[in-house]
């Protein structure tokens, strides 16, 4: 009685949703392991001391990404000096300060829809406004400040998820040896979001390394060696830019599967470490 | 005693290594309702998902002994859970009506078990929100969203989604524990109708209920039955000083 | 000694005041910019001609600024990738949230967020030495830059928010509905289809957003695969997005042609403006359950 089967077609519908479920998820995966093996393989014998060391030169016909490495480094440093108090602060405002309820919407609100927005139109926008309205030219900074628009609703989300978790009790007996709202910020609030700053941080990096769009027209394409504050003043491309250009621009697939190659590398150990520091927070909080 | 539906003998189940229930043998008869009844962590809800084999969702769930259900082995590699489901029907604690309409909601272990057409499936879904008591509360709003009714009204609905299989068995899991004593005593109502035509197990915290309700109890303890047998009996004079001291409320 | 310190304290309010209010600013400034700056070549040329003309010749001796092809190539390039890439993405994260053992389901998930991390110029670069040799010779087309091959690579890049957001949605789906499901006889995989994804379709639904904003949006790896000449969408052509209209001419526009390039972004952005606003409409509504 209890041995009757299911019929054909529930067994048919179920065979069917499993093998599909299967499938996607297999190709999924194997999407990505062939991404990683792709680039690998076809980039990392284009890599050579010599690329990673020299900038490009027309008369020897050599190719050189020290200095998009270079620009890299700095548009990610002068981004993320910028970007890391507004976005904290903002944050700080948001869960310490603000009473007023709709207030807080609009401000989130803001902030989902600068994370919607295209980065070909920040790079417009930037562009616009930094290097033509500002006067900065096209210039790393003009790139930088860019990006820090782009970047700030991620530092804002997750300072703002870490300070969620400070205890209401903590600043509450901190108000209760009549700290005022400033020393409690300090001593209390601030230390608590570090978890959450950090990891905005390692986002926000792998954010920069990505972005190609938004830079194309805010801080060029040179590739020029420079020093950090000389560079920030003038036009550069980042590695992601270089790597455009030598592809579409000039044919150069060599020098394009090497800078894809780092950059995956890079992409992969920002996952790793994203990964180690949310398990290391937790683990700590718990 | 009547005849029997359900046979447990010497039943054990262990969550990874810790033994949940101990050496369970019991009876239950056909077309009526048994109470299962003990202090909280005692065993009776695992014994109780037991016989719908809804403990097979948890992993690292060791079970010996036997379940017969009409004879046939539950746990046999010939059984068809779906089938058995199917047939021993059940009640959540918590009302748990899917987040579609009152009709849907009905209507699903109909349409999963193959029944197809319009007008045997609205046969199926009045008939079912009748016997659940229901039909009306909720005749004029059938495609309405199930969330929208009360606690009490959303359990009922799942005693109609449950009755809509046309099952043999109930096997409800503290129905009213969540609910108003208006809408319990509704439900308790319900319970003594259906009996009628199903056979039901209840657990239960509430002792009134299950001295109200049913025809026999169990009393479970720390994964032990203690003792079973006929309500009256078994709340008038306990043979065992164990239940004799959790019915006059000594502990639990 | 009190008023200084209570002083103090609103000179700090304010400034986090000015902090918080930051992103409304950065909002505000990119909306008046793009209009500020769209406004005067849709004048010139006219709305209609401007939305619906079917050629655009910037750089000819009598140019026309019609931007209908780049519009239809953006939509059916996203629609495309939704397609393609929704039914992938769902499935998968169906198999994620309900299926997978735990350690598969962290290697995938750490494998899912490599494909967001990966920057869209590698997935332009790859998509330029694979898929459109691949294109063309599959298809005998003269030249594989095409719609169909930017439609690929969308679809692959809108996979991760469609994965994660689908897996999030799928797994807040209360116990109890799977529990009910079961007890009636419905096996899990029935269970998961007929009861779970019911339950999470808010969700699964600001995932499909999500991915419609995403493919919209990208321009990079577009630009590389997709041939970018201004015809009138088609399958095997070469096409050119919104975002690329942007992207390709701007560097060395002046004048109209210039001007009309911010029309353009002010159109994507109206576009990006809407599916954010529904975005937000599922978004609240898997809140309030």
């Amino acid at each position: 009685m209890l041995n009757a089967k299911l019929s054909r077609k529930r067994r048919r519908y179920i065979g069917f949703m499993r093998a599909l479920m299967y499938v996607c998820a297999a190709l999924t995966y194997a999407l990505v392991l062939f991404l990683i093996a792709y680039v690998l393989a076809k980039g990392v014998p284009n890599i050579s001391w010599e690329l990673l060391s020299t900038s490009p030169s027309y008369l020897t016909e050599r190719i050189g990404i020290l200095p998009d490495i270079l620009n890299t480094v700095y548009i990610v440093i002068a981004t993320l000096l910028i970007v890391l108090p507004l976005g904290v602060g903002a944050a700080i405002y948001l869960t310490e300060y603000a009473k007023n309820k709709k207030v807080v919407a609009v401000i989130e609100y803001a902030a989902e829809t600068l994370s919607g927005i295209p980065s070909i139109i920040y790079g417009l926008v930037g562009m616009l406004f930094f290097c033509q309205f500002l006067g900065m030219q096209t210039s790393l900074l003009a790139g930088a400040l860019t990006l820090v628009i782009m970047n700030l609703p991620t530092i804002m989300r997750t300072t703002q998820e870490s300070l969620k978790t400070v205890p209401q009790s903590y600043r509450e007996g901190a108000f209760g040896l009549g700290a005022g709202k400033w020393r409690v910020i300090r001593t209390v609030v601030l230390p608590g979001c570090v978890d959450g700053v950090i990891t905005g941080c390692i986002l926000s990096v792998g954010r920069i390394l990505g972005e190609s769009a938004a830079l194309l027209f805010t801080a060029g394409f040179a590739h020029a060696l420079n020093g950090i504050f000389e560079g920030l003043t003038s036009a550069g491309a980042t590695l992601t830019v270089a790597l455009y250009v030598y592809a579409k621009e000039q044919g150069e697939f060599g020098a394009a599967f090497a800078i894809a190659a780092i950059l995956m590398g890079l992409t992969l150990l920002i996952n790793l470490a994203a990964t180690l520091t949310q398990r290391y927070f937790r683990r700590k909080k718990a | 005693m009547m005849s029997s539906i359900i046979t447990i003998d010497n039943l054990c189940l262990w969550y990874g290594n810790q033994q949940a229930l101990k050496n369970v043998s019991l009876d239950i008869a056909k077309k009526s309702i048994t109470a299962l009844i003990g202090p909280s962590g005692c065993g009776k809800s695992t014994f109780l998902k037991t016989l719908n084999r809804m403990n097979d969702l948890i992993p690292g769930v060791k079970i010996t002994g036997s379940v017969q259900y009409e004879k046939t082995d539950i746990f046999d590699s010939a059984t068809d859970v779906s089938e058995l489901r199917r047939q021993i029907g059940m009640v959540f604690q918590k009302p748990n009506p899917f987040p579609m309409s009152i009709y849907d909601n009905v209507a699903y272990g109909p349409r999963t078990h193959g029944v197809k057409g319009k007008a045997k499936l609205d046969d199926i879904v009045e008939r079912s929100l009748r016997d659940a008591a229901i039909w009306n509360e909720v005749k004029d709003r059938l495609k309405k969203n199930a969330l929208g009714l009360s606690g009490g009204q959303q359990q009922r609905l799942c005693i109609a989604r449950a009755l809509a299989v046309e099952p043999a068995v109930l096997l409800m899991d503290e129905p009213t524990s969540a609910l108003d004593p208006i809408s319990t005593s509704k439900i308790e109502e319900l319970a003594l109708q259906l009996k009628e035509q199903y056979t039901i197990v209840i657990v239960t915290h509430n002792m009134q209920q299950a001295a109200r309700i049913s025809d026999n109890t169990a009393f479970f303890l720390l994964g032990e039955l203690v003792e079973y047998g006929v309500t009256e009996m078994l709340f008038s004079q306990p043979r065992d000083k164990r239940t004799e001291d959790y019915i006059t409320g000594r502990f639990g | 000694m009190k008023g200084k310190k209570k002083s103090f304290e609103t000179a700090v309010h304010g400034v986090f005041l000015l902090l918080g209010l930051i992103t409304v600013c950065c909002v505000l400034l990119i909306t008046v910019y793009l209009i500020i700056s769209g406004i005067p070549a849709i004048r010139e040329i006219g709305l209609i001609k401007f939305l619906f003309g079917k050629t655009w010749a910037s750089t000819a001796a009598e140019p026309s600024y019609g931007i209908l092809s780049f519009i239809l190539t953006s939509v059916y390039g996203t629609a495309g990738a939704i397609v393609i890439g929704v039914p992938i993405g769902f499935m998968t994260a169906v198999y994620l949230a309900k299926v997978a053992s735990p350690r598969v389901k962290t290697v995938m998930e750490s494998a899912v967020s490599l494909l967001a991390g990966i920057p869209s110029v590698v997935y332009g670069l790859v998509g330029m030495l694979i898929l459109v040799p691949a294109i063309r010779k599959l298809f005998h087309v003269p030249d594989g830059a095409s719609l169909f091959a930017a439609i690929i690579v969308l679809s692959i890049m809108i996979l991760p928010s469609i994965i994660k957001v689908s897996v999030t949605a799928l797994e807040a789906v209360p116990k109890e509905y799977e529990d009910a499901s079961l007890a009636l006889g419905a096996t899990p995989v029935e269970t998961y289809f007929k009861v779970s994804v019911p339950a999470a379709k808010s969700g699964i639904a600001a995932a499909v957003v999500l991915g419609v904003g995403r493919a919209i949006g990208e321009a990079m790896a577009v630009m590389m695969v997709s041939g970018n000449a201004a015809n009138m969408p088609s399958l095997f052509q070469s096409v050119r997005f919104l975002t690329t209209a942007v992207a390709s001419e701007m560097s060395y526009s002046g004048g109209l042609q210039r001007q009309a390039l911010f029309s353009i972004a002010l159109v994507l952005f109206l576009f990006i403006m809407l599916i954010n606003a529904t975005l937000n409409f599922f978004l609240k509504r898997t809140k309030e359950r």
